[in-house]
């Protein structure tokens, strides 16, 4: 492939992702690796919905269990900032269609500063909760819990790290076909950490609370 | 560059494998680990027979005999019968799809030194404490609570070669989706092509939950979480159910492309087209998608209720019936043929009825109420063994005579083969017949001794005796291996006479693009259709002669792995296990720990953004270089000597 080619967006292909072998096979095996990792998180959510509110004999469940410590106000915001960020991620592929690659490279920023957010706010959460008293080894319910929603929460650093990797890397050349399915496949792997939180989100802490 | 081996020096060919991404040479990688580690969970079987050869026998203690069963059960399936499945999806199917190389020639070699270096680390138990004891499965009661390291060392080296698997897995699907030459449709695949899409796509889908379980395995006991501890809330029926609905869906993983060698070894010495083709496909399919529902078959006694299993009862009895339209399948190619019994050949005809027989118990042990008195008894121990050996092990020799001269442009010898395949068919089911009936009468598996006089002495004898015929065979198929090395190359295609398959059609020793030019498929069994309408070239192309496009060496894929590797002793080593705590297992200061655990990712991380940031585009073999290669390989065939081209 060659990265000299010069593109404008009257001959930029339709699928720009897919348009050289290496693409195609990028797009290709990155769909099948998202089905893995649905069996993962499938996985973790039947181990939490197994041990949720189980702890040691006596456990004060008062204090420690999803009803009394979940906040759904918090929840809440984190799925709107998740949500908002999976949208600009949908505009930097909408830009990619269109050769713009200043879009690209904006709206992929604003992603990251959204993801940093979400970020900031579960590392807030979690250190909540250990103030509480209910840290990792309280009981196979916090253990259950932190490694559920921590497996996620390290899905969104890896996916942070990498965007950023991708948006400083091609700052200065601009979009080709060698960049275009990796820009592809990092924000189809943001989309996926996002429906993954959906899922928390409900069986996690709408059904921890309402349930 | 070219593949006809260069007058290079020992450093540089070590290198050159180092940094690799040709899938033949990385097939012979795994071939050469595989054996490796087939050889050692064989050394561990004998050691168990031998204390098992008479009563209260103590050749070896107590601790020491689970040390070897848990090896060797894990060594075998993980690390002897993956990689050398393996060995052969990597050399064999891009040449029967007509591919230059695989989809994700990086991930290849990555796949395959996360899967080594992770056999390492498991392996360096025995140096470092002594291994891990709990058995293969490992159950959590067991396992949780087991002193020292051993277990550590399991659940961190299965993480780390499981997740060379998943990748590899990965890397045969999209493989096998995109890259098949035009005309090669999904219904022209040959049936190894298929069998190793359906396994691969089971590790896909079986794979995640053993990660999970590990995982948690790891926590519990390096970080002192809770999953499994019930007096923390926890429950151990669920690392139970991570483990096997892995567990299950891993013997199809492992059967299948088995299966799949079996299906281009008949036809070709039985010189008839594979009997019903789309059958065929169909029931890989079918066994892939039952494999996942019948899981807690190894549960019945758990206590989950008669409910759920007479469900899981009847779900594994479907089984059966996919298996046995194979079986009829393979019965009826060989039907009316005009057969060749060759080495494959003889490993095909044992495959057979010895299968069949490990079908039959498995059906037994699927009625759940029998099932409460064969379970954990020698009666499972001779089921999976008649499925594995007499399934995957007969498949792996008879596949190594098979592909032998594509993958080494050497045969193996035929004589020895026939003499190997006698000692070791014969060998094997001396070992395994009998353990029905030391089952039936309730010998328990995973013992290290018995009482003499309850009528097992025989038995027990015989078996020993029948493991070390198998040990024998073995090492004469080593011998048979060392002798080829010495022997003439063979410089020809089709070295059987009889291929169908397109890897037929390829004169060896192959150059490194494998196909000068993309064949074009014309139907099923393509290289026979040629041949039948006289085709001297044995191909027909899809392109002219062109620049190819191939990928850049890389030795990040290796580091990745070392990264893995170190990391992994950080955490077993981790000062914050109950086990750490309360002094049943030696543990690190938490500054060294975290270190190590730092350092480790952080070279695994910092490859892979190397990895990222650094553009590999790989490179472009000119039609002029192409042309001397060419010729070179052809005067190198003519007169066994190396030209000076490149
Ligand atoms: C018709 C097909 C089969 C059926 C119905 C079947 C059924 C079963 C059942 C019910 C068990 C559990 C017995 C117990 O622990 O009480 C079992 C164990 C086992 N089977 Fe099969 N099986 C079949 C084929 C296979 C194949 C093809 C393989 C491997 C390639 C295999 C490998 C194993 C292994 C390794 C175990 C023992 C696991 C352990 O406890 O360590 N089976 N089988
Ligand atoms: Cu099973």
């Amino acid at each position: 492939m060659d990265l000299n080619t010069k593109f404008t967006p009257q001959n930029w292909p339709e699928h720009a992702e897919q348009a050289t072998m290496e693409g195609k096979n990028k797009f290709v095996g990155f769909w099948i690796f998202l089905s893995c990792e649905v069996v993962l998180f499938a996985s973790l959510f039947a181990t939490y919905l197994a041990l949720k509110d189980s702890g040691p004999a006596g456990m004060d469940l008062a204090k420690y269990s999803t009803k009394a410590l979940y906040e759904l106000p918090l929840a809440f915001a984190m799925t709107m900032i998740l949500l908002t960020s999976s949208l600009t991620s949908v505009y930097a592929m909408y830009h990619m269609k269109n050769f713009n690659f200043k879009g690209v490279q904006t709206w992929m920023g604003i992603t990251v500063i959204l993801g940093l957010c979400f970020l900031g706010l579960e590392i807030y959460e979690f250190y909540h909760y250990v103030h509480a008293g209910f840290g990792y080894r309280h009981s196979a319910f916090s253990s259950a819990f932190f490694t559920l929603v921590g497996t996620h929460g390290l899905h969104v650093i890896i996916g942070l790290v990498w965007i950023s990797c991708l948006i400083f890397r091609n700052m200065k050349r601009g979009l080709n076909l060698y960049n275009a399915p990796k820009y592809f496949v990092a924000s189809l792997y943001w989309h996926f950490i996002d429906v993954v939180w959906v899922f928390i989100f409900t069986v996690v802490y709408l059904m921890g609370v309402l349930g | 560059m070219s593949s006809v081996a260069q007058k290079k020096g020992f450093g540089a060919q070590v290198w050159d494998y180092l940094t690799t991404v040709d899938h033949k040479k990385i097939a012979i990688m795994y071939l050469a680990a595989g054996t490796l580690f087939f050889a050692i969970a064989g050394l561990e079987a004998l050691f168990m027979r031998f204390q098992l050869m008479f009563p209260e026998s103590t050749f070896v203690s107590a601790g020491t005999f689970n040390q070897l069963l848990t090896m060797h059960g894990t060594t075998m399936l993980f690390l002897a019968a993956t990689p050398l499945l393996f060995a052969f999806m990597n050399a064999i199917v891009p040449l029967q799809i007509g591919a230059r190389d695989v989809a994700f020639p990086f991930l290849n070699s990555l796949g395959f030194w996360l899967f080594f270096l992770g056999a390492v680390f498991l392996h360096l138990s025995f140096f470092m404490g002594g291994a891990p004891d709990a058995g293969w499965t490992s159950y959590a009661s067991l396992s949780l609570y087991s002193p020292g390291h051993g277990i550590d060392f399991y659940v961190l080296g299965l993480q780390i070669s499981g997740a060379g698997t998943l990748i590899s897995g990965i890397n045969f699907i999209v493989t096998i989706i995109t890259m098949r030459a035009p005309g090669m449709t999904f219904m022209r695949m040959p049936l190894f092509t298929w069998t190793s899409l359906v396994s691969s796509t089971l590790i896909l889908f079986a794979f995640p939950p053993l990660t999970v379980g590990l995982f948690l395995m790891l926590v519990d006991r390096m970080f002192g979480a809770n999953f499994f501890d019930h007096t923390m809330g926890g429950n151990t029926i669920i690392w139970e159910h991570l483990f096997w609905i892995f567990g299950h869906p891993e013997v199809y993983i492992l059967v299948l492309p088995a299966f799949g060698l079996f299906s281009e070894i008949i036809p070709v010495f039985a010189r008839k087209r594979l009997f019903g083709y789309s059958s065929m496909v169909f029931a890989t399919i079918l066994i892939g998608f039952l494999g996942f529902m019948v899981w807690a078959h190894h549960m019945f006694t758990t206590g989950l209720g008669a409910t759920a299993n007479a469900i899981f009862a009847v779900a594994t009895m479907t089984i059966a019936v996919p298996t046995g339209m194979k079986v009829f399948n393979w019965i009826l190619t060989i039907w009316g043929g005009s057969i060749k019994v060759t080495v494959p050949m003889l490993y095909a005809l044992g495959f057979i009825p010895s299968f069949v027989a490990g079908g039959v118990t498995g059906v037994m042990q699927a009625a759940a109420p029998l099932d409460y008195q064969l379970h954990d008894s020698y009666f499972i121990v001779a089921h999976f063994h008649y499925v594995i050996v007499g399934g995957i092990v007969t498949a792996l020799f008879g596949a190594a005579h098979f592909y032998w001269p594509i993958m080494f442009n050497r045969a193996l010898n035929e004589k020895l083969g026939v003499l190997t395949f006698w000692i070791f068919f014969i060998g094997f089911h001396l070992t395994f017949f009998l353990q029905h009936f030391l089952g039936l009468m309730g010998m328990p598996r995973r013992v290290f001794t018995y009482m003499g006089d309850q009528g097992w002495d025989l038995f027990n004898l015989i078996s020993t005796i029948g493991a070390a015929m198998m040990g024998v065979g073995v090492i004469l198929l080593v011998l048979n291996v060392l002798i080829s090395i010495k022997s003439e190359p063979l410089n020809r295609r089709d070295y059987w006479g009889d291929g169908r398959s397109l890897e037929w059609a390829l004169e060896t020793p192959l150059p490194f693009y494998n196909f000068k030019q993309t064949p074009l498929v014309r139907g099923y069994d393509p290289y026979w259709i040629e041949k039948q309408e006289g085709n001297k070239e044995g191909m027909v192309y899809a392109e002219p002669v062109g620049d190819i496009h191939m990928p850049n060496n890389s030795i990040l894929p290796l580091i990745m792995s070392i990264g893995t590797f170190i990391a992994a002793f950080g955490a077993l080593y981790s000062p914050w296990g109950d086990q750490a705590i309360a002094g049943t297992a030696d543990s690190v200061s938490p500054g060294l720990s975290v270190g190590l655990i730092v350092l480790g990712l952080g070279i695994t991380v910092g490859a892979m953004i190397a990895r990222s940031l650094k553009d590999d585009l790989g490179y472009h073999v000119h039609v002029a270089e192409i042309e001397a290669i060419e010729k070179d390989l052809a005067q190198y065939r003519a007169t066994g000597k190396k030209g000076g081209n490149k």
